[in-house]
């Protein structure tokens, strides 16, 4: 923390409502500045400036605060300490280390601890890269330091400053605060360069420049590999009401994405759901590295019952760390669970600024705001010269399940795939409940090139005729609730029969079976491939004039439903098995109709 | 330090506003004193703005005039003693005895307030509670440590679930485990909170029952304490006395009702339906404090029983309700108005938890088979219904035909049971089988053949 000069302006407390207080002789404070109030020395920031009347919005439970109580400013907008000990650990919204509140305090978080971070005394072995004499960019790597089993941190210069190397230490290990290299800037002046740098929350990291996404994030899940796809470096919103799934599938995303750093930002949800990702993670081994999944794994609680204007920030803080691993070259992607939370605190803090409101209470700057996080994705070249991004997915939870209230129409807006999940689904225990009706993706074109060279030419062809089955299926089943299912059609009697298949043996994912709760994709292409093979097999058997009665075979039906479990990841001969069974048996039955 | 004053500027509703004070502190409690009777009301300081306080009053405010009262503040937050006496006890909702007993004495004393777990520090819950109701044991598992809300409807049966499980319900691992009930009413009708001291006193468990109540006539303000002195005494039974406490609430739409009503009189901007943009940070701090730590052994399972306004479940209070705690236990009208008890419609309740509860080890190995089988078939005997509402029953297909059997079958002989028919959880399971197998193996696509082979019942096994 920043020493505080005494002959520095003191802000005075004048009055106190919730989370939001304000204070009088804050002229010399700035706009977003970070400060203290109180004798417990609650953390707070700036967020609004009229004469000499700031209006702070404290991160802390503000009872017990009185009028005339101090306070002090930082001289920095909320920051965070950006360096190695971020990976494998959890924090609060505004970065401090839940491992280390719970020495303070056993059991409950109390307030006034002050502003913790990374692990200032922890040593780290680094290997400094750079020389003196070297010129240094912005951005640009002059030692590394392993993080933990999988990830290399790369120390980097701060965005804000470059230079001639003047000195470096030897390699060795050295905590986050030991000097490590001397830089000479333009102005002659000397900075020195640690492991870690304070970076304001609120403010993007600059690139060099932003690219195309034309790489999908494979996240061995059915329905989002191959029919919804989410570039890397995209954006994407997983919206239902509760009990639909939302973090059950952010869970997911979170556990198998095939992403270098996840950054899980728990924000205004559950307590449980974020111990039992303390839990789980280091259980499950990442399939590409071997090693835990915690191992690349940031975590972001701000629970519902922790304080509201901390959970504003706990967004930016998390999007602020992904950015940083994003500037050492990684494919960082990010979950918010969720985004209608921090919107929720955002309306919080507005109501109680007297701010006039626009749709539902929430302030009219919500778009904006909406737009300026999404915005924070990307896929870019750093300013080190290598290519990094970031995917978000947003959970977002529409008050009374209503898809038309504010937080899902403006997220609708930003983000390029929308991921609806649906009630009716949940009730019948279909999981993911993802609607492939309401749902899309906007990266479909963009990434065709990528499924045609690394999965299949056809991959994408298939995906929009089976696609194209389930929106038939769908107009059928209207037909079907007023008729009844015997009164149709053969050929639309057959639609049925595969649009269940494809429902129940492909969409249908377990998360808890084993060999269901990743699948790598070759074997996702393969089983709606043998689906199809399927289908047409019926086909060529409508036109013989089987009737579907009799092209109903289900034993080779029970076989598809189960394949997801029953034909294991690393092999599978067990689909060419299953399509030589339905050539032996539908052959036979064409060969007794063409007889 | 007291501070005392003797003008009061502004009375709306429950909250008055005082001038020209300083020092006091924001949560301060505040007695205000009728200078004529020697009557003391309480209140707590919810907002200071330069020399003016805004004081929420707890008891009501009618007779309060510019002159008649001593604002005496107090210098401390809104805290509680605590002490196992509070078992068998019965409190008023700031926590004052109204059993004629005497004021409780302790050393140890606690903010009603609380403060948030960390999440490190929480166990996840996995142990299950039997409540010997199939539907609820099979479907929608309660396990030990969760937040399960009963979402009810005005003249449903939600009293007489909440007492049959506080009734039947295991608590701990084996009978030496201490266990106790904490109880908060919150508005209730006279008539409710008569019904459950009876049910509590017939299982025999009133000795152990910490009751806290705020009757429907009670002032509003008091509603806004009620559940958060009652929670305080379950976290003080739970983590330092080491219990395992069951804590029934009832009804948290009296208490979001008088959250609006205060809000609206605090002038600040409403959100859906007038309800405070902040009721969601509201309801979770009260819903977080349920669960288990690590490394005690003591627990917090919580049972709010909210109404939901019109039956509408995407009703805010529902709704946010939802979203913070661990699934809900939903009743139906129209199993009531066919005399189904009790009628938890089971397709929109979800236990959240359930899933690390149950099967081997915890229940049975088929247990989450046999729930999925029977959500997936249910779910279809809803639609087969509709069909027949339209071409008849007599033109539904065979299949259909089994579907409109098993789904009778189910409702009369699963979800239906006797108020005080426990059932094991064993028993539930097979009755489950037994239903399933009604329908051709060929629909039951979400159970393994391993579990067909060893369940399945096979007298019935006539395709």
């Amino acid at each position: 923390m920043a020493v505080i000069e005494q002959n520095q302006a003191k802000g005075i407390i004048s009055s106190i409502n919730g989370p939001v207080i304000k204070g009088r002789n804050m002229v010399s404070f700035k706009m977003r500045e970070m400060v203290t109030v109180g004798e417990k020395s609650l953390i707070g920031e700036v967020i609004v400036l009229e004469g000499d009347i700031g209006t702070i919005q404290v991160y802390e439970e503000t009872e017990g605060l009185k009028v005339g109580e101090v306070i002090l400013p930082t001289g920095r907008p909320l920051s965070l300490n950006l360096g190695p000990g971020m990976l494998k650990n959890m924090f609060d919204g505004i970065q401090r280390p839940l491992a280390k509140i719970q020495e303070v305090s056993p059991i409950f978080i109390p307030e006034g601890i002050g502003l913790l971070s990374i692990d200032e005394a922890q040593l780290w072995e680094a290997t400094i890269t750079a020389k003196p004499g070297d010129i240094l960019l912005a951005g640009a790597v002059f030692g590394l330091v392993k993080e933990t089993e999988v990830i290399q941190n790369r120390l980097m210069v701060p965005p804000n400053l470059s230079g001639t190397v003047v000195s470096v230490v030897p390699d060795g290990s050295y905590t986050i605060k030991d000097m490590l290299v001397k830089l000479r800037d333009e102005k002659n002046d000397i900075h020195e360069l640690k492991m870690a740098h304070q970076w304001p929350v609120r403010t993007p990291r600059p690139t060099a420049y932003r690219q195309e996404t034309l790489v999908p994030l494979i996240t061995g899940q059915r329905i989002i590999d191959i029919f919804f796809p989410i570039a890397k470096g995209g954006t994407a919103a997983i919206p239902g009401g509760f009990g639909t799934g939302k973090t059950m599938t952010q869970h997911q995303l979170a556990k198998w994405s095939d992403a270098d750093i996840i950054v899980y930002i728990g924000c205004g949800e559950r307590g449980n759901e974020m111990t039992e990702v303390i839990e789980d993670f280091p259980k499950l081994i990442d399939p590409r590295s071997g090693k835990s999944i915690m191992e690349r794994t940031v975590l972001i609680a701000n629970t519902s019952n922790m304080p509201v204007a901390a959970r504003e920030a706990s967004i930016y803080t998390g999007v602020t760390i992904a950015e940083y691993y994003r500037d050492m070259g990684y494919a960082v992607a990010m979950m918010a669970d969720s985004t209608s939370r921090w919107a929720e605190a955002l309306r919080e803090i507005s109501g109680r600024l007297e701010e006039m409101p626009a749709e539902e209470g929430y302030p009219a700057y919500l778009p904006s705001r909406i737009a300026e996080f999404y915005e924070r994705a990307g896929s870019v070249q750093t300013l080190g010269g290598d290519e990094g991004s970031i995917t978000i997915i947003g959970a977002v939870s529409p008050a009374g399940g209503d898809f038309s209230e504010p937080v899902t129409e403006n997220t609708k807006r930003f983000v390029n795939v929308f991921l609806a999940l649906d009630k009716n689904l949940a009730y019948a225990r279909h999981y993911p409940a993802i609607n492939w009706l309401e749902s899309y993706s906007g990266y479909i074109k963009i990434l065709s090139d990528w499924y045609e060279d690394h999965v299949a030419p056809d991959c994408i062809e298939l995906r929009n005729k089976m696609i194209e089955l389930l929106y038939q299926e769908n107009k059928l089943l209207e037909m079907v609730m007023l008729v009844g299912e015997d009164v149709l059609p053969d050929d639309q009697r057959w639609v049925l029969e595969i649009a269940r298949i494809i429902k129940v043996g492909y969409l249908q994912q377990n998360a808890y079976n084993k060999e269901d709760t990743y699948v790598p994709l070759a074997k996702q292409y393969a089983m709606l491939k043998a689906i199809e093979y399927f289908y047409e097999k019926g086909r060529a058997g409508l036109k013989l004039g089987i009737p579907t009665s009799q092209l109903k075979n289900q034993e080779i039906i029970s076989a598809f439903i189960k394949m997801k479990y029953t034909i294991p990841n690393d092999d599978l001969s067990g689909l060419d098995e299953l399509k030589n069974q339905i050539d032996s048996y539908y052959d036979a039955l064409f060969k007794r109709y063409q007889d | 330090m007291k501070k005392e004053y003797l003008k009061i500027d502004k009375v709306v509703g429950p909250l008055i506003q005082v001038s020209d004070v300083d020092s006091v502190f924001y949560g301060e409690v505040v007695n205000i004193v009728e200078i004529a009777t020697g009557n003391i009301k309480k209140g707590k300081v919810i907002k200071i703005e330069e020399q003016h306080v805004v004081i929420q009053v707890f008891q009501n405010t009618s007779g309060l005039a510019a002159g008649n009262s001593i604002i005496n503040f107090t210098g401390e937050s809104f805290n509680l003693p605590m002490s196992l006496d509070l078992l068998g006890r019965i409190f008023n909702g700031i926590g004052q005895p109204i059993d004629n007993g005497s004021e409780i004495f302790s050393a140890i004393e606690a903010n009603i307030n609380g403060r948030p777990i960390n999440p490190m520090s929480r166990e996840y819950p996995r142990n299950f509670i039997q409540t010997g109701i199939s539907s609820i044991d099979t479907l929608a598992t309660l396990i030990r440590g969760q937040k399960l809300p009963i979402f009810s409807g005005n003249g449903l049966p939600h009293n007489e679930l909440a007492a049959q499980i506080v009734r039947q319900a295991q608590l701990g691992d084996d009978v030496d485990e201490p266990f106790g009930v904490v109880f908060a009413a919150i508005g209730v009708k006279h008539d409710d909170e008569k019904f459950f001291r009876k049910s509590f006193g017939e299982s025999n468990v009133m000795d152990r029952v910490v009751m806290f109540v705020n009757y429907a006539d009670d002032p509003i303000a008091e509603r806004i304490t009620t559940p958060r002195c009652a929670l305080t005494a379950a976290e003080y039974l739970a983590f330092e006395k080491n219990m395992h406490i069951l804590v029934v609430m009832t009804d948290i739409t009296s208490y979001c009702e008088a959250l609006r009503e205060i809000s609206s009189a605090r002038e600040e901007v409403p959100s859906r339906k007038g309800y405070p943009g902040y009721m969601y940070s509201d309801l979770a701090a009260l819903y977080e404090r349920a669960g288990m730590l690590k490394n005690q052994k003591g627990s917090i399972t919580f049972l709010p029983i909210l109404t939901m306004p019109n039956d509408d479940i995407t009703h805010p209070i529902p709704d946010l309700t939802g979203y913070i705690t661990e699934g809900q236990l939903v009743l139906g009208r129209d199993l009531f108005q066919r005399s189904i008890y009790p009628p938890v419609s089971v397709l929109p309740s979800l236990s959240r938890l359930m899933k690390d509860g149950i099967g081997e080890g915890f229940t049975r190995e088929d247990h989450a088979e046999v729930a999925n089988q029977l959500f997936a078939s249910y779910s279809k005997v809803q639609e087969v219904r509709d069909l027949s509402q339209i071409i008849g029953e007599d033109d539904l297909s065979q299949t259909d035909k089994k579907y409109m059997a098993f789904g009778r079958a189910f409702e009369a002989e699963f979800l239906n049971q006797g108020a005080d028919e426990s059932r094991t959880i064993v028993d539930s399971l097979d009755l489950g089988w037994k239903l399933l197998a009604m329908l051709p193996l060929t629909e039951l696509d979400r159970l393994s053949p391993e579990n067909i082979e060893k369940y399945f019942p096979k007298e019935s096994q006539v395709e």
